[in-house]
């Protein structure tokens, strides 16, 4: 009775295809005899030399071999090519397993229609039936693979540097090589004084930074947006179009001019103060007044985005709630908190932790604006405005500590992480989703 | 006195208004000032210029140090190419995961939102060695393709609105016998505008605000991106060139800002759409 649907799995499990062909699904079957020969042409004379770089990450270095009179240069492993050519063909490795799993259940599949009698589907009838059933699966491949190989791939290879020695001065390739060395980045991190104390700042600060950033931003949203909307105020239309304006310039303008502006030396904010007789103010040069420095200019940027938020909200509470109140003779501000608060906090905070999560990676403002400085002389390659992010930058882009870099990313991740899987878990989306008709 | 009291209380809230308009304002008028100005310096005497001049926007494109012009179009095509690519992701990964339910939905969901979560250059190095190995280093299609590739990643607020479209229109059309492609290209797509819009426009602003990949990857002055560029006039002349560096701020900030006024109320709309989803 189930004779089929056996032959044919054990069949497929031989050869990738067979059982398709035993089944009289002709070019299914030699479509995927076809990929299995493809897939192992191309992988089986590279797996070997991909699993010994993974494990030892190249075992000569380049140098110079004499050749007669002239000394010639050798190419040596290059660890991370090495370890890069390792994952890209694993994660292939991985697709055609997939591929092969879905051939034996295909074979099972269609063994048990011809044991129970019933006709196997035709490969125009396959095609059909994979374009109605399995269409999304369709519509998600091509999105899927650029995330494959410009998103997964890389995080993946990052996450395996913050494992190795990969760093200036003693470990770059090709003239050296790289190994590696498990959990000791990390435990550097935490344990060496002088990588310590710069992370532990490093991160206090970038916190302090976030909580302020979005506090400062959200309140004076509902500040701007409550102003605009009160009774007898006129020319409601205009205010809010000025007060878009900082959100409509690009930020990358924005922020380069605003370095001009808070120029110590020539820039307008001191000239003013100057003529009412006050010393100009060293906005970016010295650590506490680039903190405040950041932190208005983020003001000026992020107010109107709130504000375009709140009003919006504020269009959407039931005006009566309000006459409710009125009626119950309660005053503007009791009014503000009990009806217009609670309702701007419900709708906005899946909003407000985004928003927190954000800036913890805000790396435009600071970067842009301070580029981290001022410098201090204490911190490892960090200024007293750097955030985790644009630490991370530095140490990547200027000091080649790809190791550590990597390890700080895997932090700022984790952090992140919390918040915004807490966030969408309990957000409406993922809730209830299903009972919008 | 009731009277008094609010008559105070509106004054009041006029004077902050104009307060909060001035400081809004004021930068963009300062820069937009500056770049009329005669002279390269930074500093000036004046708020208002005694001359205007338009000598540093020609400067921009006849100068043999700084190749605006050619900035501006290479950013030009890289959004523009960007922008189509990212459309088409995103429209259609957020349609498949918005109106099926399928094997995998969920936990597709959640890895895309944690992957999202990732600094996007944590995986600087990988991609700056994965485009070495595709010999892509220093061209304009590294950029589009890094770019595109990761943008079905930022779609949730699309899904959110494919998820108010109700669904009894297309189970009406697939009972009058129409494709699952059908559906998504007569009425889904025509429904999606304002939506499809707010991804464009997103996607054509943020590479001209991009500078972290761009810099990265563009190694030589004639294929640089505008911010590039900008970041590197700010940085190397501050004060001795600071007019024309307006100049060019303004070539760049005002096709974007009336663009975004203009589309103002579909951001809105993806704004507050994101606010009720998630």
């Amino acid at each position: 009775m189930k004779q089929h649907r056996t032959i044919a799995v054990l069949l497929s499990i031989v050869l990738q295809g067979l059982g398709q062909i035993y089944n009289r699904q002709w070019l299914k079957g030699i479509l995927f005899m076809l990929l299995e020969v493809a897939g192992f042409i191309y992988i089986a004379p590279r797996l070997g030399g991909a699993i010994w770089g993974l494990v030892t990450l190249g075992e000569k270095t380049q140098k110079f071999v004499k050749v007669g009179k002239m000394a010639q240069m050798v190419k040596g492993d290059h660890s991370i090519f090495l370890i890069l050519d390792g994952l890209i063909l694993l994660f292939l490795v991985f697709v055609l397993l997939g591929v092969y799993a879905w051939n034996i259940t295909d074979a099972y599949r269609s063994g048990k229609l011809r044991d129970e009698l019933k006709p196997v589907r035709t490969f125009r009838h396959s095609y059909e039936h994979a374009t109605t059933f399995y269409f999304p699966y369709f519509m998600l491949a091509l999105p899927a693979l650029g995330v494959l190989f410009f998103t997964i791939m890389p995080i993946v290879f990052t996450v395996m540097l913050a494992f190795t020695n990969y760093s200036a001065p003693d470990h770059i390739p090709p003239a050296k090589l790289v190994d590696w060395v498990g959990f000791k980045t990390f435990t550097d991190l935490v344990k060496m004084k002088s990588w310590s104390h710069t992370f532990v700042g490093v991160l206090i600060w970038t916190i302090i930074w976030a909580v302020l950033a979005t506090v400062t931003t959200y309140f004076g949203g509902i500040l701007v947006a409550l102003l605009i909307e009160q009774k007898g105020i006129r020319f409601k239309k205009l205010w809010r179009t000025i007060f878009i304006i900082p959100y409509a310039i690009p930020q990358l303008i924005s922020l380069l001019v605003m370095k001009n502006l808070f120029n110590g030396q020539f820039g307008p904010i001191n000239q003013y103060l100057g003529y009412f007789g006050l010393g100009g103010l060293p906005w970016l040069t010295d650590p506490f007044w680039a903190k405040v420095t950041v932190i208005t200019v983020n003001m000026w940027i992020g107010i109107p985005v709130s504000m375009v938020l709140i009003l919006g909200i504020l269009t959407s509470i039931p005006r009566d709630l309000y006459e409710a109140a009125d009626v119950d003779g309660a005053s503007t501000l009791q009014k503000f908190r009990i009806i217009t608060m609670p309702f701007i906090l419900f709708s906005t905070m899946p909003i407000l932790i985004m928003q927190f999560a954000g800036n913890i990676n805000n790396f435009n403002v600071i970067f842009l604006l301070t580029g981290g400085n001022p410098a201090k002389g204490d911190y490892q390659f960090a200024g007293a405005t750097d955030l985790l992010i644009t630490w991370l930058y530095k140490l990547t882009l200027d000091n080649n500590k790809y190791n550590v870099a990597s390890a700080v990313g895997i932090i700022i991740f984790l952090i992140v992480a919390i918040f915004s899987i807490w966030n969408f878990r309990r957000s409406k989306s993922f809730k209830e989703e299903d009972m919008i008709q | 006195m009731r009277k008094w009291k609010s008559n105070a209380r509106l004054t009041l809230s006029y004077a902050l208004l104009l307060l909060i308009s001035v400081v809004a304002i004021y930068p963009a008028l300062w820069v937009v000032l500056s770049s009329l100005r005669p002279g390269g310096s930074l500093y000036s005497e004046h708020f208002w210029p005694r001359q205007f001049t338009l000598v540093h926007y020609a400067e921009l494109f006849t100068s043999k140090a700084y190749l605006y012009g050619a900035w501006y179009l290479n950013t030009l095509k890289i959004a523009v190419v960007t922008m189509i690519l990212s459309t088409i992701l995103v429209t259609l990964s957020m349609y498949a995961l918005s109106r099926f339910r399928f094997r995998g939905r969920k936990t597709a969901l959640t890895v895309m939102l944690v992957l999202g979560m990732f600094p996007s250059f944590m995986s600087l190095i990988a991609i700056y060695i994965i485009l070495l190995q595709l010999n892509l280093l220093d061209t304009h299609m590294a950029l589009i393709l890094v770019y595109s590739a990761g943008a079905a990643l930022g779609g949730f607020i699309v899904k959110g609105f494919f998820d108010t479209i109700p669904r009894s229109l297309d189970e009406a059309a697939r009972i009058d016998g129409a494709s699952h492609l059908q559906v998504f290209a007569k009425i889904m797509l025509p429904l999606s505008k304002p939506m499809l819009t707010y991804v464009a426009l997103t996607s054509f602003t943020g590479v001209w605000g991009d500078f972290i990949f761009a810099r990265l990857v563009l190694r030589t002055k004639e294929n640089w991106t505008v911010a590039v560029g900008m970041w590197d006039l700010v940085n190397s002349l501050q004060n001795s060139n600071f007019t024309m560096f307006a100049a060019g701020s303004v070539l760049i900030a005002i096709p974007i800002t009336l663009l975004f006024i203009f589309l103002q109320r579909f951001l809105v709309q993806g704004l507050t759409s994101g606010a009720s989803k998630g």
